[in-house]
């Protein structure tokens, strides 16, 4: 059986599988054999099934696992471990929160913020994650739609982000901002500034 | 003791999947995170090849797991768990790009006639490459690159086939797709693959590579 390169480079992936006749088999052989593009075509299509085939190649951001098992922990009904997570989480916010908002009356401790229109976002719940990148002035939820740079995100709590002088992002954060206007009304005039 | 608790570790000492998955069932929650353990990585990598992005990806695998819990009861023996796993987790990344990145445009790739041929350029041959390159940020960094760049139907299959290791049926049913549509685009997922990195694998991204010495493979 003859064929042309056409033909080989239809069915290299199932030469690859092992899916071929076993003329059809030899016939891609002597050909590969007698042809150089058709040799390298073969080569480097099983030169990317190995490379990416490699486990190394499944690489997760650090803490991803701990995050998981977190979260599951934290969703899991009537489990016992379930409620004593929550009771720790909420006993651990409230120290975050107290730690926070002493450390903010603290004029030595305020972070430099990356924005001079920034504000502080008190009112986002410090262990929430969320996500910056490395030119950021803002940190987002991992969903909001308003990240620029998507390719160079870190995932980190809402806590560190404010250390780190990130501000929370207006719009997927807003809800968190509101509620902060809303306990603590601007005086009679002045409104509340927004980023941009 | 019940008979379970015994069986619960085969000779290799591993968990037993079918026991496990029995006594989540049967209330027993906390052996959940037995169950996942093996295939978190597998998951986070699904959503990330649909997704493209760290923090989307982790989020659509962590809601992919609680469904998983959720719905424990739907597992029908019939699927290997991991596929069954890496199927809510591929569905949950497909919906929210669909709801969150509906203004995006796809790649190029993407936009191509599916069923057509595809002419692999003429590179001359790409030497073997060792598999110490992998142990390499940029190298890995490079072939994350070329793999994000391919259309999401051809970097779907090709991730659950190529890389989680899936059958041509297991794919299929994955994805929802038939089989000659998985054999179809995983064979233009390769060759594209290929048509990107070997330049570069002989070239530029090289240099240092061991193997190299100077001599350039075409």
């Amino acid at each position: 059986m003859v064929i042309k390169c056409s033909e080989v480079w239809r069915e290299i992936s199932n030469y690859l599988e092992g899916e071929v006749t076993p003329d059809l088999r030899a016939a891609i052989e002597e050909h590969v054999h007698g042809c150089k593009h058709c040799t390298a075509v073969l080569n480097g299509t099983r030169n990317v099934v190995q490379l990416y085939g490699d486990e190394r190649m499944l690489e997760v951001p650090l803490g991803f696992s701990h995050r998981l098992h977190r979260r599951l922990e934290d969703n899991m009904p009537g489990s016992r471990r379930s409620f004593l997570g929550w009771m720790v989480a909420a006993a651990a916010a409230v120290v975050i929160v107290g730690g926070f908002e002493a450390a903010r009356s603290s004029p030595f401790s305020q972070p430099e913020l990356r924005s001079e229109h920034a504000q502080a976002g008190s009112g986002v719940p410090p262990d929430l994650m969320v996500v910056v990148y490395p030119d950021g002035k803002t940190f987002h939820a991992p969903t909001c739609p308003f990240i620029h740079d998507k390719a160079h995100l870190r995932t980190i709590a809402a806590h560190d982000a404010l250390q780190q002088g990130y501000v929370p992002c207006v719009r997927c954060m807003k809800k968190y901002l509101t509620a902060r206007l809303g306990a603590a009304p601007a005086p009679a005039g002045v409104k509340p500034q927004l980023l941009s | 003791m019940p008979e379970e608790a015994t069986s619960l570790e085969n000779p290799a000492g591993q968990f037993n999947e079918e026991v496990l998955i029995r006594r989540v069932r049967d209330g027993e929650h906390d052996l959940f995170y037995e169950l996942i353990r093996p295939y978190e990585q597998r998951l986070y990598y699904a959503a990330f090849a649909i997704l493209r992005n760290q923090a989307d990806a982790e989020d659509a695998a962590q809601e992919a797991v609680l469904k998983a819990f959720k719905h424990i009861r739907q597992f029908r023996a019939e699927a290997r768990f991991s596929t069954w796993l890496i199927q809510i987790t591929v569905n949950e990344a497909r919906m929210r790009r669909r709801k969150e990145h509906a203004h995006m445009v796809e790649p190029i790739a993407n936009q191509q006639d599916e069923q057509g041929n595809y002419t692999p350029r003429d590179f001359a041959d790409w030497r073997e490459i060792p598999s110490e390159a992998l142990e390499r940020k940029e190298i890995r960094e490079k072939l994350t690159e070329a793999l994000a760049s391919l259309g999401q139907i051809y970097r779907e299959v090709f991730l659950l086939r190529d890389m989680q290791q899936l059958s041509i049926e297991e794919t299929a049913k994955a994805l929802g797709i038939s089989t000659a549509s998985v054999k179809t685009r995983l064979l233009r997922a390769r060759l594209m693959l290929r048509d990107l990195l070997a330049p570069g694998l002989g070239g530029s991204w090289s240099t240092k590579l061991s193997f190299e010495k100077g001599v350039k493979p075409w």
